[in-house]
Parts: C-alpha cells; sequence; structure tokens
C-alpha cells in the first residue's frame, strides 16, 4: 500500500529524481566548514517561522509597538521564547553568514564558473544586514530609537544626495510613525522576498554547479 | 564495522537527522501552537464585589447614586467604563438597579417628585423597584447583587 501511494506521487512529483539530485549529490571531501551554508538556510526559516508569529501580536504604530511587545513577553504562552529564537537567531544569522562568507573567500571557492554564485551571496549578506537594521528598530523603544536615528543620520552623510537618502530612509525629517512603518513593511515584505528569490538562485548554483572542493596544492 | 547487520552509516545519518529534526520541530511547532492559542482560551473572571459605603450614608427608602469605573484589559489595550447604580436602602435591605436604561442605554435618573426613574432620551419611567411604568423599554432595569457587611454596603460587579 504505502509502495503503492509512494509510487503515485513518485511518478508525478518525480520524488526520487529531487532526491538524488538535491541530496544524494556527489560532494567532494570537506569538512565542518562546508556546513555553513545550511546553517544559515537553516536560520532563515527559522528567523521566518518566528516573526512570521510575531506579526500575530505585533502592532507596527508607536502607540502600540512597544506595549505589545511587552504583552508578546509578558501575556502570551511562550511569547518570550518565541521573541527570544527571533532575537538571538537574527545575530547568529549575521555571524553565520560572515563565517560563510570568510570560508568561501579563503578557500577561493568563487572563482570560475562560481562567480554568480558568490555575488548573489553578497546581495544576501547586505539584505540580511538591512534585515537586521530594520528589525531593530521594531520594538520602539529608547535603544531602536536612537540606534535607527544615529544609523539614518550616517547614510544621510553621504556627499550630494545624503539629504535625500535620509528622509527616504524616514520618510520625511523626523523619524516617525512612518518610519517605522515602512521599515515593518521592509522587514517582513520586501527583505524577505528578495532573500527568498536569491537564496532559490543561490542554491540552484550550488547543486548545478556542485561544491568547491578545497583547493589542491597545485592550483 | 564489516558486520552485515551493523547499522550503516547511511541508515545511522538518516536516524540521527529524523531524531534531532523531531525534537527542533516539536521546541518551535509545540510552544507556537501555545503561542497563537493562548489569549483565546484564557479565562477573564469579570465578578469584583464593590464597597458601596457605610449604611447611613443611605437614607432610608430614597435611591442614590452611586457611580465607579471598571478597567477592562484586551491585549495590550486598556479600556475604562463608568457605570452607574442606584443603591436602595430600606431598612436592612439593600437592592441595587443599574441605571443604564433597558430600552437603549441612555442613563436614567432617580425623579423624587414622581417617585420613578426617568430616561431622557425617550421618556420612558421605571418603578421604584425597576419595573417599567411607561414608555418604550422591553424589560425592566438590571439588578445588581447587593449585600450588608458590618455596617458597609456592597455591590456584585458582573462583566456582561
Amino acid at each position: 500500500m504505502k509502495e503503492t501511494v509512494f509510487q503515485w506521487l513518485d511518478e508525478r512529483l518525480g520524488l526520487t529524481t529531487l532526491y538524488k539530485v538535491l541530496l544524494d549529490r556527489k560532494v567532494p571531501k570537506v569538512n565542518w566548514w562546508f556546513t555553513l551554508g545550511s546553517a544559515n538556510l537553516f536560520l532563515f526559516a527559522l528567523q521566518l517561522i518566528t516573526g512570521m508569529l510575531l506579526t500575530v501580536y505585533y502592532v507596527p504604530s508607536p502607540d502600540h509597538a512597544y506595549d505589545s511587545i511587552q504583552y508578546i513577553m509578558n501575556s502570551v504562552a511562550f511569547g518570550w521564547l518565541i521573541r527570544g529564537v527571533h532575537h538571538w537567531g537574527a545575530s547568529l544569522m549575521v555571524l553565520i553568514v560572515f563565517f560563510h562568507m570568510v570560508h568561501t573567500f579563503t578557500y577561493a571557492a568563487y572563482k570560475y564558473p562560481r562567480e554568480l554564485t558568490w555575488l548573489t551571496g553578497v546581495v544576501l549578506l547586505l539584505t540580511t544586514l538591512g534585515m537586521g537594521f530594520t528589525g531593530y528598530l521594531l520594538p520602539w523603544n529608547q535603544k531602536a530609537y536612537w540606534a535607527t536615528t544615529v544609523g539614518t543620520s550616517i547614510a544621510g552623510t553621504v556627499p550630494f544626495i545624503g539629504e535625500w537618502i535620509l528622509k527616504v530612509l524616514r520618510g520625511g525629517t523626523d523619524l516617525s510613525a512612518v518610519t517605522l512603518m515602512r521599515f515593518y513593511s521592509v522587514h517582513i515584505w520586501w527583505l524577505p522576498a528578495t532573500i527568498v528569490a536569491i537564496i532559490s538562485t543561490h542554491m540552484y548554483m550550488v547543486v548545478r554547479l556542485g561544491v568547491a572542493g578545497p583547493p589542491a596544492k597545485d592550483e | 564495522m564489516s558486520d552485515s547487520d551493523s547499522v550503516g552509516r547511511r541508515q545511522f545519518v538518516l536516524a540521527v537527522t529524523t531524531f534531532l529534526g523531531s525534537i527542533m520541530g516539536a521546541v518551535i511547532g509545540l510552544p507556537a501552537i501555545g503561542y497563537m492559542l493562548s489569549p483565546a482560551l484564557k479565562s477573564s473572571t469579570g465578578e469584583a464585589k464593590i464597597e458601596v459605603g457605610p449604611v447611613e450614608n443611605f437614607q432610608d427608602g430614597v435611591p442614590t447614586l452611586f457611580t465607579f469605573t471598571r478597567t477592562k484589559v484586551n491585549g495590550w489595550e486598556k479600556t475604562v467604563n463608568s457605570y452607574g447604580v442606584y443603591v436602595l436602602r430600606e431598612g436592612d435591605k439593600v437592592t441595587a438597579l443599574s441605571n443604564r436604561c433597558t430600552h437603549l442605554s441612555c442613563r436614567v435618573k432617580w425623579n423624587d417628585e414622581k417617585s420613578a426613574y426617568l430616561c431622557p432620551c425617550h421618556d420612558a419611567a421605571f418603578e421604584k423597584d425597576g419595573a417599567v411604568r411607561s414608555g418604550p423599554p422591553p424589560k425592566e432595569l438590571d439588578h445588581l447583587e447587593a449585600s450588608i457587611e458590618e455596617g458597609k454596603i456592597f455591590i456584585l460587579y458582573k462583566e456582561a
């Protein structure tokens, strides 16, 4: 029975092929450094799930942002856990993304034919940092407010177009409800959508081109 | 390692992955269910015993208005509602009537001359015991449980 159901599904979905191509693919003799990409994928999935859960109670408005988080932390069952995982997962992800990049760089894995994998990885590094920057404002406490004030001010020091960038980031000259809402929108829609699209491209190339093993002595 | 009945490398990896994966799934999945459901399952006890004041403050046979506020917390929002109750002491007996008209929730006012609670909105009148005397109200004024304990009057507020 189980066999028949599997065969029926396999014929239509190509599960065996997927398994062979994605999970059973040949990998050179590698070490623990090579697990960092998967670690990032796992952390991103974790951030996605906990983030979606947080939006159930969080309100991106100056009137309610702080209170709604207090509610999550103190009144909702396991709210402290969900938010804690999201908070620490974010820091850990930045760290692991960095180590992943250090590995790729030191092993020279960015060379032909993997230049595009490296370039999409650069975009993923920037979007991950963007997630950190936009997410930091959302608690709407003193630290969040002033960190974003400083961060957007730094962006404002760009020659000629600095003032314009500052206004675009803040949605006006001051940090306000508009700033909070656009950071929220970027944090839960624009950046995650971008990251999902680019991770897909990144991983497609990893599967297609295979993993670059440690460089040989004569390379 | 050469024994044919020993666990193969692939099987071992599969078993460990399944085991650890299940634990990780449960650690996030089970709290997530509680997280989603908990506010819905919280029971609120909307009952409160409110002290109205010493018996001697209430003239025998004359309904006296007592007002109080209740704070309701929904999630991170607090709503303060004010309520009015006519407390009537007759000897050792005490009754309490809500001042909310049963027609469209206007506040009724005791009128000594007419010996009735009058509603300003649609000219309704209620008897001293809360029964409808005239006008559109469909039922008598709401009663609240009231009691005298050690010379003090208490009413029991129940959330609607």
